[in-house]
């Protein structure tokens, strides 16, 4: 299949059952996207925030796509605490594995490098290592009596991210949001949603080449634009506060959360 | 002070952590955290150019170019020395609590998470803890859950902790030996009853506890006529507030 498709045939490769990585607000989250994994009726997905999340994880999670999720926080910004992200977690409804950022990175580093864990100073003492058994603790093999942290490696099945632009053959421009190579390397598959195709090939520029995220990894890209709204989108877009506020009032409560994805998020079918 | 209007307790705040910063090379500051951030760039304006301020949110002054990892990496060879933490507990060990109240499997009310806190309460030399309410509800004797301990055991390498938690009434010091709070000062309009009724854990005192200083005069000056307007523009809200800047869009 041809690497730049519409929207829902890039989605695709996202299947029922697979684990999904995504980047938190300021690394361009992929929002019409979700809305259109939301509409599809995505099921059993473990969510892997690379390190915290915001209304994706939420809007997930309310939808009720989420098996589990990994993360080190949901938290919709200054608001608090993501809303069907804390109903579900008193509920126990959801199957939560608490984390923190650093570790995180160092779980899909260790993937991007091929090796089977990663050590990370820290954490010792945390209540973390208590709900998290696959973390280990060893000594440190060239000192004594030195306890280091060990986590496993993460091998998600897809990265989905939202980014500037992409040329043709599915390169992929990420600028300084270099985290998106790291969940592109350590996943099996990545998908890319981008404002704009360019023309040309990104690689031969070096001025652009550096940022860039060759499409070797990429196994599909559509256009999306104004794809993080209403998140920010670094330099590019403000976050829209009065949406993330409206979102917030109405999925305090299973009903207000139905109102929002029909206003929001089924809306978008009929269109 | 003759000429300059007194300390607003948001001016005082700044003051107080612009003291504990003092001597700084790198101040890391997370998100919507306007006193850290005014702190840290009346210290820079102060000094010679230094501290180096990262802000995440603000392209401008992210000075990390190399992902979300690099903040960690940078902290964990040392290269960041002071960052700020809060709680929705603070335990009079230095423990801080982020992730929910209750039992963890069936918490009565869950927080966001943990964020970086398990490793840059570790790492980073001096780690400020903030808390903007002072109550028996969020300084607790025992914390729920444990996101970052106070203090290790000898051979857990530690490089940094806790050095301090800011309040609205009061500044204690931290002491990682004993692993306790000592009540440092209390700010202007605040007594050492009031702090003691609102604390859920103990803390020692000297006999008699100093008053928070007024911030100096030429400090007030700089942060209300040069970095007001700075400070406006990242935290919008906060300046509106503190300094009766009205946002641009809202004009």
């Amino acid at each position: 299949m041809e690497i730049l498709r519409p929207l829902d045939a890039a989605l695709s490769v996202i299947e029922d059952g697979m684990s999904l990585v995504v980047p938190p607000d300021y690394g361009g989250v992929a929002m019409e996207a979700t809305r259109a994994l939301v509409r599809r009726g995505v099921r059993r997905l473990h969510l892997l925030t690379l390190p915290a999340s915001s209304l994706q994880a939420d809007l997930l999670i309310g939808a009720g796509a989420l098996a589990s999720i990994e993360t080190s926080a949901v938290s919709i910004g200054e608001l608090g605490t993501g809303p069907r992200f804390a109903a579900a977690a008193t509920a126990g409804t959801l199957a939560i594995k608490d984390a923190t950022c650093p570790a995180l990175h160092a779980a899909l580093q260790a993937s991007e490098k091929g090796v089977p864990f990663m050590p990370l100073r820290g954490v010792i003492g945390s209540d973390l290592l208590k709900v998290r058994p696959d973390w280990k603790v060893v000594d440190n093999p060239f000192a004594e009596n030195d306890p280091i942290l060990l986590v496993p490696a993460i091998r998600p099945d897809v990265a989905l991210f939202h980014a500037p632009f992409a040329d043709r053959h599915g390169n992929v421009w990420v600028g300084r949001r270099r985290e998106l190579f790291v969940m592109a390397h350590a996943s099996a598959k990545t998908v890319v949603t981008v404002e704009e195709i360019r023309d040309g090939n990104l690689l031969e520029d070096d001025t652009l080449a550096g940022s860039t995220l060759a499409s070797f990894y990429v196994e599909a890209v559509a256009v999306a634009r104004n794809g993080t709204w209403p998140l920010k989108f670094g330099s590019l877009a403000a976050e829209d506060t009065a949406h993330l506020q409206e979102y917030v009032r109405l999925a305090q409560s299973e009903d207000g959360f139905r109102q929002y994805l029909d206003r929001y998020v089924y809306e978008r079918r009929a269109a | 002070m003759a000429g300059v209007p007194e300390a607003k307790p948001e001016e005082l705040l700044i003051d107080v952590v612009l003291r504990l910063i003092s001597g700084a090379k790198h101040v890391a500051v997370g998100a919507n955290s306007p006193i850290p951030a005014a702190a840290a760039f009346l210290a820079q304006r102060l000094g010679t150019g230094q501290p180096y301020v990262s802000l995440q949110q603000s392209p401008k002054h992210n000075l990390f170019t190399d992902g979300g990892r690099e903040l960690f990496d940078a902290a964990g060879q040392g290269r960041i020395d002071v960052f700020f933490l809060s709680g929705a507990q603070i335990d009079g060990q230095g423990n801080i609590n982020l992730v929910a109240i209750g039992d963890y499997a069936r918490p009565k009310v869950r927080f966001p998470g943990s964020f970086g806190s398990a490793y840059l309460y570790f790492v980073v030399p001096r780690v400020i803890l903030f808390r903007t309410e002072h109550s028996r509800r969020t300084l607790v004797s025992r914390v729920d859950f444990i996101s970052a301990p106070g203090v290790s055991p000898p051979n857990v390498y530690r490089r940094g902790g806790p050095i301090a938690l800011v309040t609205p009434l009061c500044h204690f010091a931290f002491d990682r030996q004993r692993a306790r709070f000592c009540l440092e000062s209390v700010h202007p309009g605040h007594t050492v009853e009031e702090v003691l009724d609102n604390t859920g854990f103990e803390f020692d005192r000297p006999a008699t506890v100093p008053v928070t200083p007024d911030p100096a005069p030429a400090t007030l000056r700089l942060l209300r006529e040069t970095l007001a307007p700075e400070l406006a523009a990242l935290y919008p809200q906060f300046g509106a507030r503190v300094f009766g800047i009205v946002p641009r869009a809202a004009e």
